[in-house]
C-alpha cells in the first residue's frame, strides 16, 4: 500500500523525465532512434504503473503549496486519484504507449533530430495529459490543458516547413485558446466567490448546498467553454479536421483518443458542479448533440479519410457531451473510453493505409482489403464498432448514452444522436467500401506495415472485441427502454445498407442523391463546412487584423503625431527666435536701447 | 542754469551716442558713439553732484572717464585685431554670433 | 551574509561600477579585457544577488541588508539602503539581465570598451534605485539609469525607416523619425519629462513630511493630508508612469527599443520599464496610501487601455523589434493593471509579472539581436523557414512567446494568473476582461510572429544562418531556465514578495 502512494506520482513522473533527458541531453535527442526508445520505456512503465493503480481501485489524494498568499497556500497543486482518473490513466498510457511504438515504423523515414524532436513532444504530451487526469483542482486541471494544447500544437506543426501544418497548429492553438479565455475567467470567479480551486472542497460545498453563489450558472458556463474548446464542440470545431495535418499517429493519440477527450473528462470530473446550474446542463446536452450531428454530416462528403475520422471525432465527442449533459455523466465516460480504444484503432489503420498508398483521399485508394488483409480486418473491427454494432465495446457504450439522453428527457437532442448513429454507419462504411472493397486502383503495390504498427492494432481491435465480448457476457445493463438496443442496431444496419447500395453495389449513384432537393442544399452547405471556417477568417482578418492596423496606424500617426508635432514646433520656434540672433551688435544695442524704453514707458502709464 | 538744462544737455548727447551707435557701419564710429554715451552719464554725475552738494558724483565721474580711456583702448584694440584677420571693419558684416 | 560583515547592497550595487571604471582605464584596445571584467563585475552581483535571495530572513520580513551613510545632514539626505521582498526579486532580475546583457552582446565591435563602461555605469543606476531607502538618492540613481541610454542608443544603436503619413506627415519630415538619433532623444527627453515629475513629488514629501529627512522609512511613518497625497501620487505616477509606458506616454518606448543595441533594449524593457513600476508600487502607493487608494482607477483604468492598445499595436508591426517593444507596453499594462487592484493577489502578482516579464523580454530582445545580427533584417515579411537553420534561437523564442501569452509552466501564466485572480476581486471587476482579451491577441500576434519567422518553408536567402554560439548560449540557457523554473515553482519568488506586499497593502486598504 505504501508503494501506490507513490505510484501515481512515479506514473506521472516518468514521462516527464524522459522529456527532460531529451530535451536537455541533445545528443540523445537526435539519436532519433534511441530518443525513441527512451520515450517508449518511460511510457511503458507508466503504462505498468496504472494498471497496478487501476486493478487495485486505489483511491488516494494529496496536495502540496503552490501560490503562496491569502495566508496560506493561496493555490495547491497535487494527485487526485478515484476509479475516473484510474480508467483515464490506463486509456492514456496505453494508447500512447501503443501510439509510440506505432510511431517508431510510421516516422522511419524521418531524419534522426527531427524523430528525437517527436518523442520529445510525444513525452511531454504523455506528462501533460496525465496531469491532467490527476488534477485535483481547477487550476491544476487548467494548467495541464494548456499544456496538452501545447503539445497538440507542437504536434500538429511537426512538419512545420508545410505552410498548412504551420498554419493549422497555430489555428489549433488559437481556436482552443479562444474557450479556454472563457475557462480561466471562469475558475477565476470560481476562485473568488469560494476561495478554492479544489474539486474535494467544491464538492463537499455543492453537496451541503453551501455554494449558494449567484452567478453559478455564469460561471460554470464559463468553464464548459473550455470544453468546447477542447473537445471540439459547436461552434468551436473548426480546428480539429485542419489538425489532422499532423502525423497520423498524433493524430490517434491527441485528437482522437486522449486530449479532446479532456473537455469530457472536465465535465465529467466536476458533475456535481454541473449538476447545479440544470440550465448550463442542458445547454450542454444540446450543443452536444447538435455538433454530433453537424459534424456527422459534414463527414459524409470528405474524401479525406483523416478527416472523415476527425469529423467522426467531433461528432462522437458531441456524444459524450450530450450524455454528460442529460446528467449521464457516466454514459459519456463509458463511450469516451471505449471510443478512445476504437478511434485509436481506426486512426492508426488509416495510418497504415496512408503509409502503403502515400495519399489521403479515399477515392485513390481501393481493393485494399485484397493487399492488405490484416490492416482490412482491423479497420473493419473499428468501424463496426464506431457504427454501433453488437457485440463490440462501441455498441454498449452508445446505447448508453442514448439511454441517459432519453431518460433525462431530451427528446430533441435524442433524435438528433439517433440521426447521427445512422449517418456514422453510413460515412464510415463510405470509407471502407471505398478504400478497402471495390476496385483496385493505384493501390496495387500496396502492402502490410511493419509489426511495429501492426502490433498496435492488432491489440487495440482486441481490445475492442474483447471489451464488448465482456460487456455482452456481464449482460450489459439495461440503460433503456426496451427498443432502444433494436431501434440503435437497426439504425446502424441502415447507414451500412445504404452505404453498400451507394458505394459497393452501385445501386444508387451517390452524385444523384446528393443532387436531389433537400440533400443538395445540405450536400453544399456541408462541402463548405457551413461557413464557419469562413466566417472565423473573416473575423480575424477583416476584424481582429484590420482592427490591429488601425491601432497600429493611431499610434504610430496620430498618438505620436501630436508629439512629433510638438517637436517640429520646438525646433520651428527655435528656428525663428534664432534670426532675432543676427550677429550684429547694433541689432542688439537697438534691442537694449527699446527694450530700457518700454520697460520706462511701462513704468511710468501703468506701474502707479 | 537748472538742473533740467544739464539733465536736458545729457540727454541729447546719450541720444546721439546712441544713434551712432546703432546707425555706424564703421567700427570706429561705433566706438565713438559708446564715447559719447559714457560722457551723457557723466554730464549727469556731475551736474547731480553739483545740484546736490554730493562730491560722490564727482569721484564717480572720475572713476567713468577713467574706464572710458581703458574701454577705448582695449574696444580700438580689438577694432584692429579684428581688422587683421577679417580686413575690414564693416560692423554688418562682423556677424560670427548669428544664429 | 551577517557572519561576513559585508555591505552586500553597496557590493552589488557598485560592482558594475567599479567595473565601468576598471574597463575605462585598464582594458584599453583590449577587447577580451573589457568582456571578461564586466562579466566578472556582473557575475559578482548576480552571485550576491543570489546570495541575499537565498539569506534573506521570510519570517521577519521587513528591509533587511541594511545599511546607513550620512550624506548630507542638515538636509536628511543619507546613503541609506535595504532590502525587502519586493526589490530583492527585482535585484534579482536585474543581476539576471545585465548578465545575460553582457552575453548577448558580446559581439559588439564598435567602441566595445565605452559601449561595456556606459552599460555597467547604467545598471550600478539600476541598482541604486532598487536597494535604496533615501528618495534623494534613490533619484540620482534614477538619473544614472536613465542618462547613459541617450548616448548607448545615439551611438551603437541602429535606424529604421518609418515613412511620414497621415496628417502629421510634415512634422515627421522636420523631427527625423525613425533615425537612432530620434529615438535617442525621444526617450531621454520623454524619461526626464518624467523625472521633473518625480523630483517635484520627493520634494513635495519632504516639505510636508516636516522631518527634514528623505529617508523612505521616516516618511512612511508621517501622516500627508488627503489633498497633498492626492497630486503628489499623480505626480509620481505621470513621472514613474513614462518610464513604466503608460497610454499615451508611451510612444518613446517602441522607438527606444527598436533602435537601441540589444543589450541596452535588454536592459531597458527587462529591467528599466520595471523601475517605473517599482516607483509608483514603492513609493506612489507605499507612502501614499490614501491618494493611491482614491486614484487607483486611473491607473487601472489606463493601464487597460495599455494592455489591449499594446497587443493590437505589436499585431500590426512589420518590425520584429517593434513587435517586442509594444509587446512590452502591452504587459506594462498588466503590471499596473494588478497593482491597482490592490488585492493580495494582484499585488503579487505584479511584481512577479515585473520579473516575469523582464526575463521573457530579455530573452526576446536577445534573440532579435541574434537574428538581426545573422540575418541583418527586422522585417517579419522578408523571414522564413528560420527553424531548420536556427533551432536552438527558434525553441528559446518560442519559449518566450508562450511565456508572454502566459502559458502554464512559464513565469507569464502565474504573473497573468495572480493578475486575473486580483482583478476580479478588486473593486472594478471588469479589469478582468481587457487583461484576458490581452493575452488572447498576446498569443495570435506572438503565434503569428513565431510562425512567420521560424516555421514554414526555408527561404534560400537565409541558409548559410547559424545557430547561436558559445556566449550567447549562456544568455539563452539561463534566461529561459529561469523562465521556466519560476513558472514551476512560483513560491520561490512568491514567498519573499508576499511578506512585501501584505504589509504595503495593510497601509492602503487596512488589514
Amino acid at each position: 500500500m505504501r508503494l501506490l502512494v507513490w505510484l501515481p506520482l512515479l506514473v506521472l513522473a516518468l514521462p516527464f523525465t524522459s522529456f527532460l533527458l531529451l530535451a536537455v541531453v541533445a545528443p540523445l535527442r537526435r539519436a532519433g532512434r534511441v530518443a525513441g526508445a527512451v520515450g517508449i520505456a518511460a511510457i511503458a512503465a507508466s503504462l505498468g504503473g496504472a494498471l497496478l493503480i487501476w486493478n487495485e481501485g486505489f483511491r488516494h489524494t494529496a496536495t502540496w503549496a503552490w501560490l503562496p498568499g491569502d495566508g496560506g497556500p493561496m493555490a495547491t497543486v497535487g494527485l487526485l486519484v478515484d476509479p475516473l482518473a484510474n480508467a483515464m490513466l490506463v486509456l492514456v498510457t496505453l494508447v500512447s504507449f501503443l501510439v509510440q511504438v506505432y510511431s517508431l515504423a510510421y516516422l522511419a523515414d524521418e531524419p534522426a533530430p527531427a524523430l528525437g524532436r517527436y518523442y520529445t513532444y510525444q513525452s511531454l504530451f504523455a506528462f501533460s495529459m496525465l496531469g491532467l487526469v490527476l488534477s485535483p483542482g481547477f487550476l491544476q486541471m487548467f494548467v495541464f490543458w494548456e499544456l496538452v494544447g501545447l503539445c497538440s500544437y507542437l504536434l500538429i506543426g511537426y512538419w512545420y516547413q508545410r505552410p498548412a501544418a504551420a498554419r493549422a497548429a497555430v489555428k489549433a492553438f488559437w481556436i482552443t485558446k479562444l474557450g479556454d479565455l472563457g475557462f480561466i475567467i471562469g475558475i477565476v470567479m470560481l476562485w473568488a466567490a469560494t476561495g478554492t480551486f479544489e474539486f474535494a472542497t467544491l464538492f463537499a460545498k455543492a453537496q451541503a448546498h453551501a455554494l449558494a453563489i449567484p452567478a453559478l450558472g455564469t460561471i460554470m458556463f464559463l468553464i464548459y467553454l473550455g470544453a468546447v474548446g477542447k473537445s471540439a464542440q459547436f461552434p468551436l470545431h473548426v480546428w480539429l479536421p485542419d489538425a489532422m495535418e499532423g502525423p497520423t499517429p498524433v493524430s490517434a493519440l491527441i485528437h482522437a483518443a486522449t486530449m479532446v477527450t479532456a473537455g469530457v473528462y472536465m465535465v465529467t470530473r466536476a458533475q456535481p458542479l454541473f449538476a447545479l446550474v440544470p440550465d448550463v446542463l442542458a445547454l450542454i446536452g444540446w450543443v452536444g448533440a447538435f455538433t454530433a450531428l453537424l459534424a456527422a454530416t459534414m463527414a459524409c462528403v470528405e474524401n479525406d479519410i483523416k478527416r472523415v475520422l476527425a469529423y467522426s471525432t467531433v461528432s462522437q465527442l458531441g456524444y459524450m457531451m450530450a450524455a454528460a449533459g442529460a446528467g449521464a455523466a457516466e454514459a459519456g465516460f463509458f463511450h469516451l473510453l471505449t471510443h478512445g480504444l476504437f478511434k485509436a484503432l481506426l486512426f492508426l489503420g488509416a495510418g497504415a493505409v496512408i503509409h502503403a498508398v502515400g495519399s489521403n483521399d479515399i477515392f485513390r485508394m481501393g481493393g485494399l482489403f485484397r493487399a492488405m488483409p490484416q490492416t482490412g480486418l482491423v479497420f473493419l473491427v473499428g468501424t463496426l464498432a464506431l457504427a454501433g454494432v453488437p457485440p463490440l465495446a462501441g455498441f454498449f457504450s452508445k446505447e448508453a448514452v442514448l439511454g441517459g439522453v432519453w431518460a433525462a428527457h431530451m427528446t430533441w437532442p435524442f433524435v438528433m444522436l439517433a440521426l447521427t448513429a445512422f449517418l456514422t454507419a453510413f460515412y464510415m462504411f463510405r470509407v471502407v467500401f471505398t478504400a478497402f472493397f471495390g476496385p483496385a486502383t493505384a493501390a496495387g503495390h500496396a502492402h502490410e506495415p511493419a509489426w511495429a504498427m501492426r502490433g498496435p492494432l492488432w491489440l487495440l481491435a482486441a481490445l475492442t472485441v474483447l471489451l464488448g465480448l465482456r460487456l455482452a457476457a456481464g449482460g450489459g445493463e439495461a440503460h433503456g427502454p426496451a427498443w432502444l438496443a433494436p431501434l440503435s442496431v437497426g439504425l446502424a444496419l441502415a447507414g451500412v445498407a445504404l452505404a453498400w447500395a451507394m458505394y459497393q453495389r452501385g445501386a444508387l449513384d451517390p452524385r444523384r442523391v446528393a443532387a436531389a432537393f433537400p440533400l443538395s442544399v445540405l450536400d453544399a452547405l456541408a462541402r463548405r463546412r457551413y461557413g464557419l471556417d469562413a466566417l472565423y477568417d473573416g473575423l480575424y482578418r477583416g476584424f481582429v487584423l484590420a482592427l490591429s492596423r488601425l491601432v497600429g496606424w493611431i499610434d504610430r500617426y496620430l498618438v505620436d503625431g501630436v508629439l512629433n508635432v510638438a517637436s517640429a514646433w520646438t525646433l520651428r520656434g527655435g528656428d525663428a527666435l534664432r534670426r532675432i540672433q543676427s550677429g550684429v551688435p547694433q541689432d542688439y544695442v537697438f534691442g537694449v536701447a527699446f527694450g530700457v524704453l518700454f520697460l520706462v514707458v511701462w513704468a511710468r502709464l501703468w506701474m502707479r | 542754469m537748472s538742473l533740467g538744462a544739464y539733465l536736458t544737455l545729457a540727454a541729447l548727447v546719450f541720444a546721439i551716442g546712441l544713434f551712432g551707435v546703432l546707425t555706424r557701419r564703421n567700427a570706429v564710429g561705433i566706438l565713438l558713439g559708446i564715447e559719447l554715451m559714457l560722457n551723457a552719464v557723466n554730464i549727469n554725475l556731475v551736474a547731480f553732484a553739483r545740484f546736490h552738494g554730493d562730491v560722490a558724483g564727482l569721484v564717480f565721474t572720475l572713476f567713468t572717464i577713467a574706464i572710458t580711456v581703458a574701454e577705448v583702448a582695449v574696444g580700438l584694440a580689438i577694432v584692429i585685431v579684428i581688422f587683421r584677420v577679417r580686413r575690414t571693419v564693416d560692423a554688418d558684416r562682423l556677424d560670427l554670433l548669428r544664429g | 551574509m551577517d557572519a561576513l560583515r559585508l555591505p552586500v547592497l553597496s557590493v552589488i550595487t557598485w560592482s558594475p561600477f567599479v567595473g565601468a571604471l576598471l574597463i575605462m582605464f585598464t582594458a584599453r584596445h583590449r577587447p577580451r579585457a573589457v568582456r571578461l571584467i564586466a562579466a566578472v563585475t556582473t557575475g559578482v552581483s548576480l552571485l550576491l544577488s543570489l546570495g541575499i535571495y537565498v539569506a534573506y530572513d521570510r519570517e521577519g520580513a521587513g528591509f533587511q541588508f541594511y545599511e546607513k551613510v550620512a550624506l548630507v545632514p542638515p538636509l536628511g539626505i543619507s546613503y541609506e539602503l535595504g532590502v525587502d521582498g519586493i526589490s530583492l526579486l527585482l535585484v534579482l532580475l536585474t543581476a539576471i539581465i545585465i548578465f545575460a546583457g553582457v552575453f548577448a552582446s558580446w559581439t559588439v565591435k564598435v567602441r566595445s570598451q565605452e559601449f561595456y563602461a556606459l552599460l555597467l555605469a547604467l545598471v550600478t543606476g539600476v541598482f541604486g534605485v532598487f536597494v535604496s531607502l533615501d528618495l534623494f538618492v534613490l533619484f540620482l540613481f534614477y538619473e544614472l539609469a536613465v542618462l547613459p541610454m541617450y548616448l548607448l542608443i545615439g551611438i551603437w544603436g541602429s535606424s529604421g525607416e518609418i515613412r511620414p503619413r497621415g496628417i502629421f506627415a510634415w512634422a515627421y519630415r522636420e523631427t527625423g523619425v525613425g533615425t537612432k538619433e530620434y529615438a535617442a532623444m525621444k526617450l531621454t527627453l520623454y524619461l526626464l519629462f518624467g523625472s521633473a515629475f518625480i523630483l517635484v513629488g520627493i520634494f513635495a514629501l519632504w516639505v510636508h513630511a516636516g522631518a527634514g529627512s528623505f529617508s523612505y522609512l521616516d516618511m512612511e511613518t508621517a501622516v500627508f493630508a488627503p489633498g497633498v497625497q492626492r497630486w503628489v501620487f499623480l505626480a509620481f505616477y505621470v513621472g514613474f508612469g513614462v518610464l513604466a509606458g503608460i497610454w499615451p506616454l508611451h510612444t518613446w518606448s517602441p522607438d527606444g527599443h527598436a533602435s537601441a543595441p540589444t543589450a541596452v533594449s535588454m536592459l531597458h524593457a527587462g529591467v528599466l520599464m520595471k523601475l517605473g513600476a517599482y516607483g509608483i508600487v514603492r513609493v506612489g502607493m507605499g507612502l501614499l496610501p490614501e491618494g493611491a487608494a482614491e486614484l487607483v482607477w486611473l491607473v487601472g483604468t489606463i493601464a487597460c487601455v495599455n494592455i489591449v492598445y499594446g497587443a493590437l499595436s505589436a499585431m500590426a508591426q512589420t518590425d520584429l523589434k517593434y513587435v517586442i517593444a509594444y509587446s512590452s507596453v502591452s504587459h506594462m499594462g498588466l503590471v499596473l493593471l494588478a497593482a491597482a487592484t490592490l488585492t493580495e493577489a494582484g499585488l503579487n502578482g505584479s511584481v512577479f509579472q515585473m520579473f516575469a516579464h523582464g526575463i521573457m523580454t530579455g530573452l526576446f530582445f536577445a534573440l532579435v539581436g541574434l537574428v538581426y545580427e545573422k540575418a541583418h533584417s527586422r522585417e517579419i515579411g522578408r523571414m522564413g523557414g528560420f527553424g531548420r537553420v536556427m533551432p536552438g534561437v527558434a525553441t528559446a523564442f518560442t519559449v518566450g512567446g508562450l511565456s508572454s501569452l502566459g502559458l502554464p509552466a512559464t513565469s507569464g501564466f502565474v504573473a497573468e494568473l495572480l493578475t486575473f485572480m486580483g482583478a476580479w476581486r478588486s473593486e472594478h471587476r471588469w479589469w478582468l476582461f481587457p487583461a484576458v482579451v490581452g493575452t488572447f491577441l498576446t498569443a495570435v500576434y506572438v503565434l503569428r510572429v513565431t510562425k512567420q519567422i521560424f516555421w514554414g518553408p526555408e527561404s534560400p536567402h537565409f541558409r548559410h544562418l547559424e545557430d547561436a554560439r558559445g556566449p550567447e548560449w549562456v544568455a539563452l540557457v539561463l534566461l529561459v531556465f529561469v523562465l521556466v523554473l519560476f513558472g514551476m515553482a512560483p513560491g520561490l519568488a512568491l514567498g519573499p514578495v508576499d511578506t512585501a506586499t501584505v504589509p504595503l497593502l495593510a497601509r492602503i486598504v487596512g488589514p
